[in-house]
Parts: structure tokens; sequence; C-alpha cells
């Protein structure tokens, strides 16, 4: 390091071979599609009812928050809370001639819903939960005010009822667009977790892909039980910045799930088909 | 020597800060003035004096109204005070106590026991170091997981016998590593905002110069949140948000703005409790007196805080941390058009 006084890390120096960037999973439109990892042509229905996993190879395609509730919960039992939260714009945020306020009107049509996390009652294999899942496909699951608040008063929620807790994680972290208020989320739903550990509450943490940044810096990593999704990009700081940082290229599989059960920061990598049944008897274990 | 005009002796003209260079030639010439006087015997102090309440009123009028990115600037300044510079000159009798008992002992966070006035505390520190040997040492400030791990050691040594933590927060955030990640940084963090939420003792934050972050908070659950007047606490990198949304980093002074990421913002959003007010021109014109600002945030937060019996202090703590954020509660009908 030539220039060690001058040194700050997170300073954005473009690469010119550029980071290792994934092939995009997101699941384009049409009747066919191509599974992003084997490559076969899939025929979309026959994905949806495979859970959104490739036939062929495993592969497991990101799925949104609505689709996550329907695939985790028993038929027609998921009741939404707290859906009454909506964001407000407490910086006037504005970049690149855009709006926070223009932008978050256009995710919420998009999603048909108000910001990047659905919460509610739900029944996993007759099991009651609180359930709350992140959107990633909402202003990239992004955590701000509202879903700092939403999964805070799911937590409080859990912890008045004495229902075990589902929180699943599908983030890009925390939300730039409010400032240090979504940073703040992080030490509320931590703290609101604490209370929710002192009345023996169950807290399974399911991390998808991705979870990444505040979101796994705080609720996510907090879970009683950690479980993730195969191949789930998990991790803090993002991996551009890594690369930027350390002026290296980054091991194999870096920040996947098989890394973090490596290195003993989750209990258990499931795949999705089993995640209702793996849920159900964990909470069997854990409550009387 | 007047507030302001530190420092001069030490020819530090070099770290004057882009911003600042207008003041530079009027200090030169006090400068001039002074050795001609010294020399010669000839008498300028009638000039000098009015040179220098014109740089003092220039400085005034600069540092009271920084932008977003000048407060970067100066939250970076190189010869801003580090945490060690105030444990040096508010803690008395400080014992550093090393380690995570896991790992290994992270120089970016320095944990000890001591005493700030008349009260004994747990101290808590992220420290960037000064010079090149230092920094390294510390890692220019950036912790790594067993910095938490270990803060948050110190921190359960304080609870059980009833030390009020105080913490200086000082980062441009936790290291982006390989390793880092490997040893579980998110976790480590993870895991000390839940703790800190529920530590049986009074703590007691001030952000010092940077509040980089998930790196800042893990040391940044507290009863009492401040900081210093030109420091900034900010959800990411003002660097790091221009090259997402903007998509070059040389953005950062619009990301800076964009994202209120000063005192006075902070204060404003109800993410902080006060802003400790700094010496004219930054803490760096006269560490002594931003030491004893500092000094005085913590005595009066600690005692205080003290007042409290502990389960009223975390209900308190609870409560400070519950309302953080600003949210639109939708009326029924509302909900129908937004839907």
């Amino acid at each position: 390091m030539a220039d060690q006084d001058t040194f700050t890390p997170f300073q954005y120096v473009p690469m010119p071979d550029g980071p290792p960037v994934r092939k995009k999973r997101d699941m384009p439109d049409g009747l066919w599609m191509r599974c992003g990892e084997c490559e076969t042509m899939l025929y979309r229905k026959v994905v949806a009812e495979n859970l959104e996993v490739c036939p062929e190879c495993g592969w497991h395609f990101r799925v949104g928050a609505a689709k996550r509730i329907r695939q985790l919960s028993d038929p027609d039992t998921f009741e939404e809370l707290f859906d009454d939260i909506a964001p407000d714009d407490p910086l006037a945020f504005k970049w690149c001639g855009q709006t926070y306020a223009q932008r978050l009107r256009d995710e919420q049509d998009k999603t048909q819903s108000t910001d990047a996390v659905i919460t509610g009652i739900s029944y996993i294999k007759g099991r009651r939960v609180a359930l709350g899942v992140m959107n990633g496909d909402f202003l990239m699951g992004s955590m701000a005010s509202v879903v700092g608040e939403k999964i805070t008063l799911l937590i409080e929620h859990a912890t008045d009822e004495r229902v075990p807790l589902v929180i699943v994680g599908t983030s890009g972290g925390a939300r730039m667009h409010e400032g240090a208020l979504s940073l703040m989320q992080m030490g509320k739903t931590s703290a609101a977790l604490a209370r929710y550990d002192e009345v023996g509450g169950l807290f399974i943490s399911l991390l998808a892909d991705p979870t990444t940044g505040g979101t796994t810096a705080s609720f996510a990593m907090l879970g009683d039980i950690i479980i993730a999704e195969p191949n789930a990009l998990i991790g803090f700081a993002g991996q551009r910045v890594i690369a930027n940082t350390i002026k290296t290229e980054l091991p194999a599989g870096f920040q996947r799930a098989e890394f973090l059960l490596d290195h003993g920061f989750i209990d258990r990598i499931v795949p999705r088909h089993e995640l209702r049944s793996e849920i159900a008897r964990l909470i069997d274990y854990c409550k009387a | 020597m007047p507030p302001g005009l530190n420092g001069s002796q030490n020819g530090d003209s070099e770290y004057l800060l882009e911003f600042e260079k207008p003041l530079a030639a009027n200090r030169r010439h006090i400068v001039e003035l002074e050795a001609d006087q010294t020399g010669t015997g000839r008498d300028h102090s009638g000039e000098i004096r009015n040179l220098r309440a014109q740089y003092l009123a220039q400085l005034k009028k600069t540092y009271s109204n920084l932008s977003a990115w000048q407060t970067v600037q100066v939250a970076r300044h190189p010869r801003r005070p580090l945490a060690g510079d105030y444990i040096e000159r508010i803690v008395k009798d400080f014992v550093e106590l090393h380690g995570d008992r896991t790992f290994g002992d992270d120089g970016a966070i320095r944990c000890g026991l001591g005493r700030i006035s008349t009260e004994k505390v747990a101290i808590i520190a992220q420290h960037k170091g000064r010079d090149t040997n230092e920094k390294i040492k510390c890692n220019f400030g950036c912790a790594h997981p067993e910095g938490y791990r270990k803060a948050l050691r110190v921190m359960k040594l304080a609870e059980k016998f009833s030390l009020p933590i105080v913490t200086l927060i000082d980062t441009p955030g936790a290291y982006p590593g390989v390793d880092s990640e490997e040893r579980g940084v998110a976790e480590a963090i993870a895991v000390n905002l839940r703790e800190m939420s529920r530590l049986r003792t009074p703590i007691a934050c001030l952000v010092i110069g940077e509040g980089g972050s998930g790196g800042a908070l893990g040391i940044g659950v507290g009863d009492r949140v401040a900081v210093l007047e030109h420091a900034y606490y900010s959800v990411i990198s003002p660097e790091g948000c221009a090259a997402i949304l903007w998509k070059t980093g040389e953005k950062a002074p619009e990301a800076a703005e964009a994202m209120k990421i000063t005192s006075r913002y902070l204060k404003e959003l109800g993410i902080i409790d006060e802003v400790v007010a700094e010496p004219l021109g930054g803490a760096h014109r006269n560490v002594a007196e931003a030491a004893a600002n500092v000094e005085r945030y913590f005595v009066r937060a600690i005692r205080d805080l003290r007042r409290f019996n502990l389960d009223d202090l975390l209900q308190h703590r609870y409560e400070r941390w519950r309302k953080m954020g600003k949210v639109i509660k939708l009326q029924p009908a509302t909900q129908v058009e937004n839907a």
C-alpha cells in the first residue's frame, strides 16, 4: 500500500476488469424461461409448481414476498398485519433528476405493496407463526423506516402473543434514501428482538438470496436458529466494495450460504421444498 | 493565543482544507507582521488586532454554515482529535483492556476502564491512528468482528460492576474485507445492537468524527447519543452512495447533502439527542476546548442517567430507539387508493 496515509476504505474506485458480476437470476416474463445456472429452457408453469426452483439443476430462483408467503403458509391462512404503515420522504431525497417520492410511487405500483416487507400471522403446517417477508422486488428489499417499523411491530406482536417468529430476509441492506433513519432501524429491530428473547420467544431467521448490509447486521443474524436457502448471497459489505478495498480477487463461493455454513454463522442450509417441514419441526422442538 | 490561531506555529498551512484557503492569506499576513514586530521591534499591534478580528470573523462565517461535504472534510481532517486524544485529556488512570478472548485484539476499537471527572466508567473508543504506523495498527479505524466482540466483552464487564459505559465513535465503517466477513462482522454488529439495548448500566455515546454506518452503530446503541458539531453520521459513506445512485464517486458532495448527515439534521430527525459544540473552526483548532466539551457532555449524561433505576433506564432506552424512523399511518380510505 503506497498511499497508506490517504487510504480511506469505501472510496469508489472503478475497476477496469470489474468484480465477477453474477448472471441475472430474475425471472423473465413469458411462457418459457431459461435457467441462469444450467441454461435449460424451462416451462414457467413447471418452475412455479416447483416453488421457483429449477427442476433440472435445483437452482433457487428469487421469489417475491407475496409468492414466498404462499409457499411457506398453509393455504389461505396468512392474515396481513400493519399494512397501514406507509413510507414518507423525510429527507426530501433527490438524485440525478429523480426523487425518492416518485420512486416510491413507482415501486408501489410495480409491487402493489407500500414498502419492502409484508408482515402478518400465518400457519406453517398448522403451527401459528408471526411471519415477516422482505420483498426484494421493492427497491432491492432495502430497509428504511417502514421495514424497520413493521418488523418491530411484528416482533412486539410475537412477544405479546407468545408465537414463534419467522422472518425471511431478502434485502440489499439499509436504504440510502432515508439516510441515518434507515441505519437506526437496525438498532430498533434488534432492541425489539432482545425483548422477544427475554420472554422466551423462538426466532427463526430464514436467509434468502440476497441478504446483505444492515439487514444482515441486525435482525437477520439474530435468529435463535438461522437457516439459509442454497447458494443465497449473505454478507455485510458489498462484493464490489470488498474487491476495491483489498485489491484482489474474491475467493470462489464468497458470501454464499455454503461459505457461511463453513465458517459457522448459519445453522443449516435448507432447500426450498423442505422449508415448511423443517420450520415446523424446529418449532416443535423449541416449543412445549 | 486567540482561538482559531492555534496550530499556526506548526506550519499547518498544508492542512488547510480547500474551502479554508481564502483564510490563508490573512493568516500569513498576521504571522509576517508578528515576525517583523519581534524582529525589528516595530509596533504592528493595532494592525494585527484588526487582522485577527477579521480572520476570526471570516472563520466564524465559514464554519457557521458548512455544507455537508465540507463537514465530511472537517470530520476527516488529518489534525482532527482522535479518540486517543480525548482519552488522554479527559480519562484519568485509563486501564486499557485487550482482546475478545476468542480471536484477537483489534486496534481499531480501544476499550478500558478509567475515570471521567469523578465518575468511574468503561470506555469503548474507535481510534483511527495518527501517524502511518499507528494507522496501520488501528486499521484506519475500521474494526474487524473481534473489535465489536471485544467491545461487548468489556461492556458486559461494565454491566457486572455497575460502571456506566461511554463510547467514542469514529470510523469510516467496519472493515470490508474477506477475513472480516469470514469471522462474521454482520453477526458481531447485530449481537452488539441487541445486547447494548439491554445492558443494565447507563450508556452514553458520542460521534467524534465519522459515524460510518453499521460499523459506527455497532458501539452506538445507548441511552444518550450525541455528535460533535462537525462530525457526521451516515447510513453509507457519501462516496459509496454517490457510486450507487449517481454512478460515480465524484458526486460524493451531492450524496452527502442529500443524505442529511450533519449534526443539525441528525438532531432535527431525532436521531441524536444533542449536538456537542466544537471550538471555532473545528475541534482540531483547539483540542483542549473540544475535550472539555466532550467531558462535560459525558459527565452530564452519566449523572443524569444515574438517577434512573435500571428498569426505568432500560424502558427509556427502548422507547428512545423504538421511535426511530418516520412513517405514515394510512387511513383506511387512503389505503384503497394506494393499493
